[in-house]
C-alpha cells in the first residue's frame, strides 16, 4: 500500500482510522506532559515508569483472570504509581542520586513481573498470549474503547493544565517562590506526576515499555528548541507528538513489517534532529554560522585596528598608505579589504588604501566598545 | 545438585561479580541510567552482527554490540555537550532510537531470522548450559561461562591495574585532570567495560537482569558503606547472594531464574532501605523526629527563659501559646524533665540551673554557628535523647 492509498483510506477504513487517531491522540497527550517531564528533569521517569508497570499489569490478570485493558490498565497505573513515589522516598531519604532511583525501581519491578509473567504462562487456564504486548506495543491491536480512553485522558489532562496552568508555570521555572505564594506545592507535584504516569500507561499498549519514554520526551524536547515560551513549548509538543503518531501510522501501514511504535518513534527523532539543527534561536546550524560571523567580524576588526596604529601618526587620517604595508600583518586578505571597503572604513586606490573618517571613529571605538564585534 | 544446575549458579554469579565492578562506579558517578541506555541501545549491533555472520555466537556479534554501546555513549554525550538539553534527555532520546532501529531491522528480516527481541531483552539463564563450548570433539564446559568469565578477569585486571585513577576521577575528576590522569580515558573505559559487560551476559541473563546486577548490589553498598573498597566487597558479596537465592528461588517456584535473581535483589534492597543503619528509612525518620523533637525542645525553653511572668509558664498555657498538640507538648515537656532542664511545680514550669546554662549556650551556638549542626552540644547536655 502506497501512502496515497493509505490516506484516501484512513477516512474510509475503520481500522486504520482508529489506529491512527489512537497514535495521533497518544502522541497529543505525550507531548503535552512530556514537556513538563522534560522541564521537571525528569526525563526518564517514564522508561523507569514504563518498565515498572509490568508487575501491575500481571497482578490484575492473576487477580481478575481477565485480558480486558482497561483492569490491565489500572494494575499498571497503580505499580506505576507505587514505583514514581518509592523512586521519590529514595531520593528524599537517602543520599542515592536520582539515577539509581530510576534505574533500581525500573530493573527490580520489571524482573518482578518478568517472574510473575512466567507464572502466569504455566497457568492451564493462561489467555496471557495478548500480555507480551505490553512489552513491545502493538498499534494494531488498538480499537475504538482505546481511543476513548485516550481521548478521555487527553481532556483531563487539558482540564488540569488549564485550570492550574498559572501555578504549574511559575512552580517548574521557580519552586521556592511557588511555595512562598502559599500554594502547596507537593499537591501540584503529585497532580502532575500523576497525570504523566497515566500518560505512560495508556502509550504502553500502542508503542511498548522501551519506548515509552522516546514518546514522551523527544515532541518535547525538539518544540523546547523554538520557543522560551512554556505555553508555545507544550502547543508544539503536542504537534509533534501528534504528527509523530499520524506519519509514523501512515509509514508502517505503508510498507510491510514495519512496527509501528518504533517508526512513530524513529519518526519524533526525526523532529529533534530537525530542530536540533534548524532551530534558529539554539540551533546548531545558526549558531555555527553566527560563530563564524564573529570570526570573520574579527578578522576584519583585527585588520582595521592594524590599519589604525598607522594612520593615527598623520595629521590627516585619511592619507593614504601602500598595501605593501599591510605585508607584515597577518589578518588581512584582498577579499577582506574589500570587505572594509564595502563598509566605507575603507578606501582603496589602486595600490594604496586609506582609511575614511568612518573607519577612524569605528577603529578609536573597537576596543572601548566590545559589542561592536556583534554587529 | 546436578551438574547443570551448579553450572547455572556458576554463570549467574560470575555475572553478577562482572556486573557489580562496573556498576558501583556507574553509581558513583550518578550514571546509573547509562547502563539502562546501552543495555536496549546495543540491539542494532547484535542485529546487525547476526545479519553479517549468520550466527548467534560469533564473536563479531558482541564486538558489534559493545561498539552500538559506546556510540550510545559518545552521542549522548555529544548532544549534551551542544546545551539543547540535559543529559537525562540526551540519554531517554538516543537508546529508544537506537533500540528502534534494531526492532525494525529484525522485523524486516523476519522471516529467515531466528532472533528473538524478548530473548534478547530477558534472556534464559536455564539454557546457558546447553550451549557446550567444545575443544577437538571434549566438552570442556558452557559456553557463556567461558564468555562471561574472560569479561570478569578483564574487568579485574583493569580495576586493579587503574584502580587509584579510577577511585580519583570519580570522586575529584579535577584533581585526577591536574594530575595527570585523562578522566575521558577513565569515563570512556569504565563505559566499554560496562557495554562488553552488558553484551556479554545478555544472552545468558538477559538485559534487564544486567542493569538490575549493576545498579541494586551498588546501591545497596552505598547505603551501608562510604568506602570504595567495602563497597565494591559488598556490592559484589550482595550480587552473589542474589544469583544463588534467586536461582533456588527460581527452582522452588518453577519460574524465570533472571526473573527471580531481580525479585530477590529487590528485597534485599527493600531491607537495606528500610534498616540500614544511619541511612535506612526506618533510622533516618527516627532521627529526623528526634531532631524535631529537640529543636521543639530548644524552642521551649528558649520561651521559659524570654518569659519570667508566671501566666507564661503554666503547663495549660502551653497547647495554645506554641501552638502545639498535646501530644508534642507531653514529649517535650517529659523530655526536658528527664535531662533535668525543667522542674514542674504545680503546674508552673521553671527552668533548672543546667536549663538556663543549656538555653544560653544554645543561643550563643545558634548565634555563631549559623549553619552547623547542634549535635556536639546535646551530647553534652542530654542524659536521654528525643
Amino acid at each position: 500500500m502506497s501512502l496515497q492509498e493509505y490516506f484516501s483510506l484512513v477516512v474510509s477504513d475503520y481500522t486504520l482510522r482508529t489506529i491512527t487517531l489512537g497514535t495521533a491522540v497518544l502522541g497529543l497527550v505525550c507531548g503535552l506532559l512530556g514537556s513538563f517531564a522534560v522541564l521537571r528533569k525528569q526525563s526518564l521517569l517514564g522508561d523507569a515508569i514504563s518498565h515498572a508497570a509490568l508487575p501491575g499489569i500481571v497482578i490484575a490478570f492473576l487477580i481478575t483472570g481477565a485480558k480486558t485493558s482497561n483492569t490491565l490498565l489500572i494494575g499498571a497505573l497503580i505499580s506505576g504509581l507505587i514505583g514514581t513515589f518509592w523512586i521519590r522516598g529514595i531520593v528524599k531519604k537517602t543520599h542515592l542520586k536520582s539515577d539509581t532511583a530510576l534505574g533500581l525501581i525500573l530493573s527490580l519491578f520489571f524482573g518482578f513481573g518478568m517472574l510473575l509473567l512466567t507464572f502466569v504462562q504455566k497457568m492451564p487456564n493462561a489467555q496471557q498470549a495478548g500480555l507480551d504486548k505490553y512489552l513491545f506495543g502493538q498499534a494494531a491491536t488498538l480499537v475504538e474503547s482505546d481511543v476513548w480512553l485516550m481521548t478521555i485522558v487527553m481532556i483531563i489532562s487539558l482540564l488540569v493544565l488549564a485550570v492550574f496552568w498559572k501555578e504549574f508555570k511559575v512552580l517548574h521555572f521557580d519552586a521556592d517562590y511557588t511555595k512562598s505564594l502559599g500554594f502547596n506545592t507537593q499537591i501540584l507535584d503529585v497532580l502532575i506526576t500523576s497525570l504523566i504516569v497515566l500518560a505512560i500507561v495508556i502509550g504502553l499498549q500502542t508503542v511498548g515499555v522501551v519506548l515509552m519514554s522516546a514518546m514522551l520526551l523527544a515532541p518535547a524536547a525538539a518544540a523546547r528548541q523554538w520557543t522560551n515560551k512554556l505555553g508555545v513549548m507544550v502547543f508544539l509538543a503536542a504537534m509533534f507528538g501528534a504528527f509523530s503518531g499520524i506519519l509514523g501510522t501512515a509509514v508502517s501501514a505503508s510498507s510491510n513489517n514495519l512496527s509501528t511504535g518504533p517508526v512513530i518513534v524513529l519518526i519524533a527523532a526525526g523532529f529533534v534532529v530537525v530542530s536540533f539543527i534548524f532551530s534558529p534561536g539554539r540551533g546548531l546550524l545558526f549558531k555555527e554560522i553566527r560563530h563564524w560571523k564573529n570570526r570573520n567580524d574579527l578578522q576584519l576588526h583585527k585588520t582595521l585596528a592594524f590599519m589604525y596604529d598607522i594612520a593615527k601618526n598623520h595629521e590627516n587620517v585619511s592619507h593614504p598608505h601602500e598595501v605593501k604595508i599591510l605585508n607584515n600583518f597577518q589578518g588581512y586578505t584582498k577579499s577582506s579589504l574589500k570587505k572594509l571597503a564595502d563598509r566605507e572604513y575603507i578606501t582603496i586606490d589602486g595600490s594604496t588604501w586609506s582609511l575614511t573618517p568612518k573607519g577612524f571613529d569605528k577603529a578609536i571605538n573597537l576596543y572601548n566598545r566590545q559589542e561592536n564585534l556583534y554587529e | 545438585m546436578s551438574s547443570a544446575q551448579l553450572e547455572i549458579q556458576l554463570i549467574a554469579c560470575i555475572v553478577a561479580i562482572a556486573c557489580a565492578i562496573p556498576g558501583t562506579f556507574l553509581v558513583l558517578r550518578k550514571m546509573a541510567m547509562i547502563s539502562d541506555a546501552i543495555s536496549h541501545s546495543i540491539l542494532p549491533g547484535i542485529v546487525v552482527g547476526f545479519f553479517l555472520t549468520e550466527d548467534l555466537n560469533s564473536p563479531w556479534l558482541i564486538l558489534l554490540a559493545a561498539f552500538s554501546g559506546i556510540l550510545t555513549v559518545v552521542l549522548v554525550e555529544y548532544i549534551q555537550k551542544t546545551g539543547l538539553v540535559k543529559e537525562d534527555t540526551a540519554i531517554g532520546l538516543v537508546f529508544p532510537a537506537l533500540f528502534s532501529i534494531g526492532v525494525i531491522l529484525i522485523a524486516k528480516n523476519a522471516g529467515d531470522v531466528h532472533l528473538d527481541i524478548d530473548a534478547v531483552l530477558l534472556g534464559e539463564l536455564a539454557f546457558a548450559p546447553f550451549d557446550r563450548l567444545m575443544i577437538n570433539g571434549t566438552d570442556i564446559g558452557p559456553k557463556s561461562l567461558y564468555v562471561i568469565g574472560t569479561i570478569l578477569l578483564i574487568t579485574l585486571g583493569l580495576l586493579i591495574a587503574f584502580f587509584k585513577e579510577l577511585k580519583l576521577s570519580t570522586f575529584d575528576t579535577q584533581l585526577a585532570a591536574t594530575l595527570g590522569f585523562s578522566p575521558v580515558i577513565m569515563h570512556y573505559g569504565l563505559m566499554t567495560v560496562a557495554s562488553v559487560t552488558t553484551v556479554g551476559a545478555f544472552d545468558a541473563v538477559g538485559a534487564i537482569l544486567v542493569v538490575a546486577l549493576m545498579i541494586a548490589p551498588a546501591a545497596m553498598a552505598y547505603l551501608l558503606t562510604k568506602d570504595l573498597k567495602k563497597m565494591l566487597w559488598l556490592s559484589v558479596l550482595f550480587g552473589m547472594i542474589a544469583a544463588i537465592l534467586g536461582y533456588w528461588v527460581a527452582h522452588w517456584l518453577d519460574a524465570s531464574i533472571a526473573g527471580s535473581i531481580t525479585t530477590v535483589l529487590g528485597v534485599l534492597f527493600l531491607a537495606v532501605y528500610m534498616f540500614a543503619p544511619n541511612t535506612g528509612l526506618i533510622s533516618v525518620l527516627y532521627r529526623q523526629k528526634r531532631q524535631q523533637i529537640e529543636v521543639h525542645l530548644l524552642t521551649f525553653l528558649l520561651h521559659l527563659q524570654n518569659h519570667e511572668e508566671v501566666a507564661e509558664r503554666h503547663i495549660k498555657h502551653l497547647n495554645e501559646h506554641i501552638n502545639w498538640h498535646e501530644v508534642t507538648a507531653k514529649s517535650v515537656l517529659d523530655l526536658a524533665v528527664k535531662n533535668n532542664m525543667i522542674v514542674v511545680e504545680d503546674q508552673i514550669i521553671s527552668l533548672t540551673p543546667k536549663g538556663e546554662v543549656f538555653t544560653a549556650e544554645a543561643i550563643n551556638y545558634i548565634i555563631t554557628n549559623k549553619s552547623a549542626a547542634i549535635e556536639e552540644m546535646k551530647d553534652r547536655f542530654f542524659l536521654f535523647r528525643g
